[in-house]
């Protein structure tokens, strides 16, 4: 039994190594700030999205079969949070049994007696389960949802549920274990291996109290501990093996309420998301996701969730229209929300090739085949980089996982240099990405590399952070050309200068600090 | 007298502390009344002390203090690094490390400071001083645990041996100290030897060492028997029984056929005395009354055996201490550090074969070298601009010049061969950022308002180092800003770094000293890591580096078709 939500035709999986950049990408596009929406609090729930966002889909294909699942759980939250809480309350489940056994660490025993809990609570799970997908297997048209309500409907039936059930009683050994051995060369007991138990016939002689015929007994003192402990070391060796069985197959039953939780985890996150955007009237849609070589890349009212997440105020959505282009240049303000839309563009990517919905009114794009990001970083740690070198071998570690028809967002990246020369590289970089095949949006100061982004063949697209015309920011980006403008003199008027008036009157410290003798 | 004296200063340096945060634990240490012998010879012999000395509360770190540096300063420099690797003991280590953060507001208050480093620096002195302060150490957390053990008897164990432990290592520092005799130079820890050489003379001394012979003396003769019969244990004395373990393994020898594997259980620390234990010793202690009755008597008298100030020197101690351990390495590897000749007056500067601290503790461990500056402010100059190639050590130099400045204010060696620095009252830094994860604040605005907050706040005996700020602006913008900054400190007169791509801004004014970060002339991408009082030439080596990270517009395209 496969849930089978993320993908068509294989599990999903959540423990393989993050592909290369994808902390870097994360942290520069504040995708945990859509992950703790996603969480409402839950931190598994924050924990999928997060591998899940992390890991783009290449093929259209597989993008629309999520897209169907999400539209489903859109439209039917209630049914997505009823199969979750099942999930939930079988692992939970776990949890308590677990909690008054000893685990799998103890004797066979005590495995076997923690197995047959762990199966036994299963049970009303999986009949929950079952009931479920008889109840809303009409309601759901996607592949998937409906695939999961199928399986669950065939392969937990009842004939099933009475086998397992009279399995269970029989593992309880009501009528004692009997275990068989042989010696071995000291004459002590060896090969124990667990056997049928008594017939019909001899529970009803050892119920009246007669022997079997040959049979001989003794008892061990009640209070003799060491005793007591040889006889259950014998029934331990002798349940061993089924003990080992029942564990795995509990560890199986769980092992599918935990796949089927993360699965429902993902799409449950989006619910969540999708709930929190909601009040803030700004449009969602599904994206349409276009093979690689289509040259698609066109978005109307396109804005970053996280910041509509963040924001008291409304977020302004831009419009991308940049089919058939390879860069798009941003410049413009300061706090102009260049940064913004350059994480929109991004965030919608990525969120389009994990299937999830995108805020835009709609979203056309080809499918990457990687998200990058190179967004200018803190000094570096190790102390010795100087930051123009250290972006440098940031870039150089990407263009090691770059392909052609990746995405690649650059921040004020070269900046720490001389605008002259961060200009030229700049210049370089995005020509030689353009030429392979890369997309790339492009936020900078460097006005003499954005400018002459406008002289290429074909020319860049460039975008413009506007103020209003009282000064202050629209964060509504515009096809424009960059402006040789600087805004520092205006900032610095503004927030009063660094002018100290009063300095004169004020004293060092150093007398502040001085004991009075 | 002396006491009276000693609360006068304890008012005006708590006023002090108060005004800001509290340096707690020592401080307050440093102030605890003296013993009575102690007193006794600080009103006898008070005149042949250095001057000032008699009016210092009895400690190793005396005065006023700033308040301290802002951690993110710290941060920036790279000291908070170095000032979490110290091995700040485990007594007080919040206080200690406290310490580091807060310079010293007065001059001869450092000269107290560096005269202890200076005795420090000689083995023998640290030697004799780390032992000591282990050992009280080790004395003090133990009697500060004995509150955890429930059991009376078992506390008393523990405070005995913690007693006798305490009384070694205040005989031995006094053996140790008086072979030192002219070893030791400084006021503090000449004060420090004076005070244990009357201490060790006084009765209370004596009376306590006495006591913790006898009692130890009592208890080590005694011998028992432990008998566990089922669920029944008995307690008995010591008769002379064999050593049965051997009678069993001779037994059966005959059956040996080769070495069997060891079924010895190792214990890696001491079991806590679990309650069949306790219980144990309670009957033990039923067996010998007259033993345990010792015990207590001496547990009543002796409750505390710590005499306060020897508990404050311990403490004190470990601020030189772990900055010394610190720069052990540093020594070793044949790198300078220096006393810095201070002056609160003048802000001519010179200082010869400086270096980042930080960085090289990491180049020293990595067993690769550590390149050495040289900077001087002569006559009106004050601040350093410094430009030139990219990763030519640009930043580290900056750290270098704040490190210099917090560490001589805080009365330690400075990492260089020779220098003289002008005593800052803080350091004040502004280097770049990551932007600010909201990102709805404008990064150049909060940058302009975090300069203005510094301006504001620097004094004209402030340092501020300023590390490629507004490089994310453009050119014009970069120039508009640095030269209002420069601006600046010079109405403020202020000694600082600057370090700017904008090689104009060298050429700002007389006060500004113009020194660019060097390449090798055979090779652009490789740099010398050494910064020279030059001319700022503008010319950056960008392209150089792209090539070597392999970057260019012909590396790019070949990666890609490969």
């Amino acid at each position: 039994m496969r849930p089978h939500l993320l993908f068509a035709d294989r599990d999903v999986d959540l423990d393989s190594p993050l592909p290369p950049q994808a902390d870097d990408v994360a942290n520069d596009l504040h995708v945990e700030t859509l992950v703790t929406a996603m969480a409402a609090g839950d931190r598994y729930l924050a924990e999928v999205a997060r591998r899940v966002l992390a890991v783009s889909l290449t093929d259209p294909g597989e993008i629309r079969y999520r897209q169907a699942v999400l539209s489903d759980c859109l439209a039917h939250p209630d049914t997505l949070r009823a199969f979750y809480q099942v999930t939930i309350d079988a692992l939970e489940d776990r949890r308590r049994v677990w909690g008054w056994g000893i685990g799998s660490s103890g004797s066979p025993g005590l495995v076997l007696s923690g197995a047959l809990r762990r199966l036994e609570a299963a049970m009303p799970r999986l009949r929950q389960l079952r009931t479920l997908a008889e109840r809303h297997q009409e309601s759901f048209a996607s592949e998937g949802l409906v695939g999961l309500c199928a399986e669950l409907r065939a392969e937990l039936d009842d004939d099933y549920f009475a086998l397992v059930e009279a399995h269970l009683s029989r593992l309880h050994f009501p009528d004692g274990v009997l275990v068989s051995a042989h010696l071995a060369a000291d004459n002590s007991g060896t090969g124990y291996v667990l056997r049928e138990s008594e017939d019909r016939s001899a529970r009803w002689r050892r119920r009246l109290g007669l022997r079997a015929p040959g049979t001989l007994a003794f008892a061990i003192d009640p209070r003799d501990e060491g005793g007591g402990r040889a006889l259950s070391e014998l029934t331990d060796r002798g349940v061993n093996q089924v003990a080992d069985a029942a564990a795995r197959s509990a560890d199986h039953v769980t092992g599918y309420f935990s796949a089927l939780r993360a699965e429902l985890a993902f799409y449950l996150g989006c619910v969540n998301l999708h709930d929190r955007l909601a009040p803030t009237g700004r449009p969602v849609c599904m994206p349409d996701p276009c093979p690689p070589g289509t040259g698609a890349w066109h978005a109307e009212e396109l804005c970053d969730p996280a910041l509509v997440l963040r924001s008291d105020s409304p977020v302004v959505g831009n419009a991308l229209h940049a089919d058939e282009q390879s860069l798009v240049v941003v410049t413009g303000a300061n706090s102009g929300g260049k940064s913004t839309f350059l994480r929109s563009v991004g965030l919608a990517q990525l969120m389009a090739q994990c299937g999830m919905f995108v805020t835009a009114g709609s979203f056309r794009s080809d499918v990457a085949s990687g998200v990058f990001t190179h967004f200018v970083r803190e000094e570096d740690e190790s102390m010795e980089s100087g930051r123009l070198d250290d972006e440098l071998a940031r870039l150089s570690l990407i263009v090691d996982w770059l392909a052609p028809g990746a995405l690649v967002a650059f921040n004020e990246s070269f900046a720490g240099t001389n605008e002259q020369e961060g200009s030229e590289i700049a210049r370089q970089v995005t020509r030689a990405l353009a030429e392979s095949g890369v997309r790339v949006v492009f936020v900078t100061h460097l006005f003499d590399f954005a400018d002459s982004c406008q002289h290429l063949r074909p020319p860049a697209l460039s975008l413009r952070a506007e103020r209003a015309g009282d000064g202050r920011r629209s964060y509504q980006l515009s096809e424009a050309p960059p402006l040789p403008t600087s805004f520092a003199p205006e900032l610095y008027r503004r927030i009063g200068g660094w002018a100290c008036e009063d300095r004169a009157t004020r004293g060092p410290r150093r007398d502040a600090a001085e004991p009075a003798r | 007298m002396i006491s009276l004296r000693l609360d006068v200063e304890r008012r005006e340096i708590e006023a002090m502390v108060e005004a800001s945060g509290t340096v707690e634990g020592v401080v307050a240490h440093s102030r605890r009344p003296e013993p009575a012998g102690a007193a006794s010879k600080g009103d006898g012999t008070g005149s042949e002390g250095p001057p000032g000395a008699a009016s210092r509360p009895l400690g190793l770190l005396p005065g006023g203090l700033h308040p301290p540096q802002d951690p993110q300063t710290l941060a920036d420099l790279h000291l908070d690094a170095v000032f979490d690797a110290l091995d700040l003991g485990e007594e007080d280590p919040a206080s200690v490390a406290e310490l580091f953060r807060r310079p010293v507001g007065d001059a001869d208050d450092v000269r107290f400071r560096q005269e202890v480093f200076a005795d420090l620096l000689d083995d023998e002195v640290r030697k004799a001083c780390a032992d000591f302060a282990d050992v009280v150490q080790t004395v003090v957390r133990r009697l500060d645990g004995l509150g955890r053990t429930d059991d009376a008897r078992t506390r008393q164990g523990l405070l005995l041996a913690a007693a006798k432990l305490y009384c070694e290592a205040v005989r031995s520092l006094q053996r140790a100290t008086t072979e030192l005799g002219a070893q030791i130079r400084s006021r503090g820890l000449q004060e420090l030897a004076g005070f244990i050489d009357d201490y060790v003379g006084s009765a209370d001394f004596a009376v306590l060492a006495g006591d913790v012979e006898t009692t130890r003396a009592a208890l080590a003769d005694l011998e028992y028997c432990v008998r566990v019969r089922g669920l029944r244990v008995e307690v008995s004395p010591y008769e002379g029984q064999a050593d049965y373990s051997s009678e069993v393994l001779a037994v059966f020898e005959r059956f040996r056929q080769a070495e069997t594997r060891s079924h010895l259980t190792t214990y890696r620390v001491e079991p806590a005395l679990g309650h069949v234990g306790t219980a144990i010793l309670r009957l033990v202690a039923g067996t010998f009354p007259e033993q345990f009755a010792v015990l207590q008597a001496f547990c009543e008298t002796h409750a505390d055996p710590v005499h306060p100030t020897v508990r404050s020197f311990g403490l004190h101690l470990r601020f030189y201490l772990s900055y010394l351990a610190h720069v052990a390495p540093l020594r070793q590897a044949g790198l300078p550090l220096c006393l810095p000749e201070l002056s609160p007056t003048s802000k001519q500067e010179q200082a010869e074969e400086v270096f980042d601290l930080a960085l090289a503790g990491k180049l020293v461990r990595e067993g690769r070298p550590v390149v050495l500056n040289s900077y001087r402010l002569d006559g009106e100059e004050r601040v350093l601009v410094v430009s030139g190639p990219n990763q030519g050590g640009k930043t580290t130099f900056a750290r270098t010049f704040g490190q210099l400045h917090h560490l001589a204010a805080l009365g330690c060696p400075v990492p260089g061969s020779s220098c003289r620095l002008w005593l800052a009252d803080r350091v004040f830094t502004h280097f770049e950022r990551e932007e600010d994860h909201d990102a709805t604040v404008g990064k150049l605005e909060d940058d302009l308002r975090r300069v203005g907050r510094i301006l504001q706040e620097a004094t004209h005996a402030s340092v501020v180092v300023m590390n490629e700020a507004f490089s994310s602006t453009s050119l014009a913008d970069a120039r508009f800003l640095g030269e209002r900054a420069l601006e600046e400190l010079t109405r403020l007169d202020a000694l600082g770094v600057y370090v700017t791509f904008v090689a104009s801004l060298a050429r700002f004014g007389p006060n500004v000293v113009s020194m660019v970060s060097t390449v090798d002339p055979d090779d652009p991408a490789k740099r010398t890591f050494t910064i020279v009082r030059a001319p700022a030439d503008g010319l950056a080596h960008a392209l150089a580096l792209a090539r070597r990270r392999r970057v260019t517009y012909d590396q790019l395209r070949e990666r890609f078709h490969r």
